[in-house]
């Protein structure tokens, strides 16, 4: 059975799909992608669909699954690369992926990635974060 | 009603001039993707652009699935046609599945009897320049569209 790849990079996971997808591919990415999340404790995942020629309804449901799959299991979902054709397509078909972060190349989205998690918090680790509170006089 | 539709389509029929043929089975999930490349070639062939490619393409990826998912696959027959000046490519699909009760509620957008999103029939029929459904319960499904080059 063929298997997209994913790999894991830091904090993060890196899905690059480089084929076709037909259905049975997209479902076992989908659920392989949830389980990754799960037992690698990502916080991001980041998908890159640059060499993805078609996306129609049903890759679309699967894009989005994946990006309120992982939300739930508290990780960030960027989808990176789309092609234009595909853009104009996804747009005329009815489906505007509302509700998945999506960025132009692997760069920006990596970036973006970054940006998320740490505007949720955690990972810096700011000792003098006291200081600073008192400086803006709110007490 | 039913006279008029006869006499469009024997007037498009006129016009329209088949200058290649091509038959593809759909039996299977892993038919699409074989399938889908067909119909690209067919549309580089004629010179069709990038986005009315992909637009075709994806139109023509959800009438398949439909097939496959209601009927089990049927047969799609590719079409170069020409009108006039302008060329494009025909895709008539046809199934023996159970048919569609209602074909409007089935174009409108967000209408699913199976888990989808319900996009598949409206959403190819945006995609394409030209689009015909033709149902009966119990016999079968023929849809066809028509994508052209500049349209």
């Amino acid at each position: 059975m063929e298997k997209i790849p994913i790999l894991k990079m830091g904090q993060f996971l890196l899905v690059t799909i480089q084929v076709d997808l037909y259905d049975r591919l997209a479902l076992n990415l989908e659920s392989d992608l949830v389980q990754m999340v799960s037992t690698t404790e990502a916080r991001g995942v980041l998908i890159d669909i640059s060499a993805v020629s078609i996306v129609d309804s049903f890759m679309g449901r699967i894009i989005g699954n994946i990006a309120s799959m992982s939300k739930i299991m508290d990780a960030v979902t960027v989808v990176v690369g789309m092609q234009p054709a595909v853009a104009i397509t996804l747009i005329e078909l009815g489906l505007p992926l509302s509700g998945v972060h999506t960025a132009l190349n692997v760069e920006k989205g990596m970036e973006l990635l970054k940006n998320k998690i740490l505007v949720n918090g955690e990972v810096p680790d700011y000792d003098d974060d006291e200081q600073y509170d008192n400086l803006d006089g709110t007490e | 009603m039913e006279k008029s539709r006869i006499t469009t389509t024997t007037n498009s029929m006129t016009i329209l001039t088949v200058l290649n043929k091509d038959n593809f089975k759909i039996e299977k999930e892993q038919d699409v993707v074989p399938f889908r490349n067909r119909v690209k070639e067919h549309a580089v062939k004629i010179g069709m652009g990038l986005v009315n490619q992909t637009k075709l393409i994806t139109a023509a990826s959800e009438l398949v699935r439909n097939m496959l998912r209601y009927a089990n696959g049927g047969e799609i027959l590719i079409e170069v046609v020409s009108k006039i000046r302008e060329n494009g490519i025909r895709l008539t699909f046809t199934d023996r599945g159970p048919g569609i009760e209602n074909v409007e509620r089935a174009m409108t957008d967000g209408f699913s009897t199976g888990k989808s999103l319900g996009l598949g029939l409206p959403g190819a029929k945006r995609l394409s320049s030209e689009f015909t459904i033709n149902s009966v319960v119990g016999k079968g499904t023929i849809v066809t569209i028509i994508k052209w080059k500049n349209g």
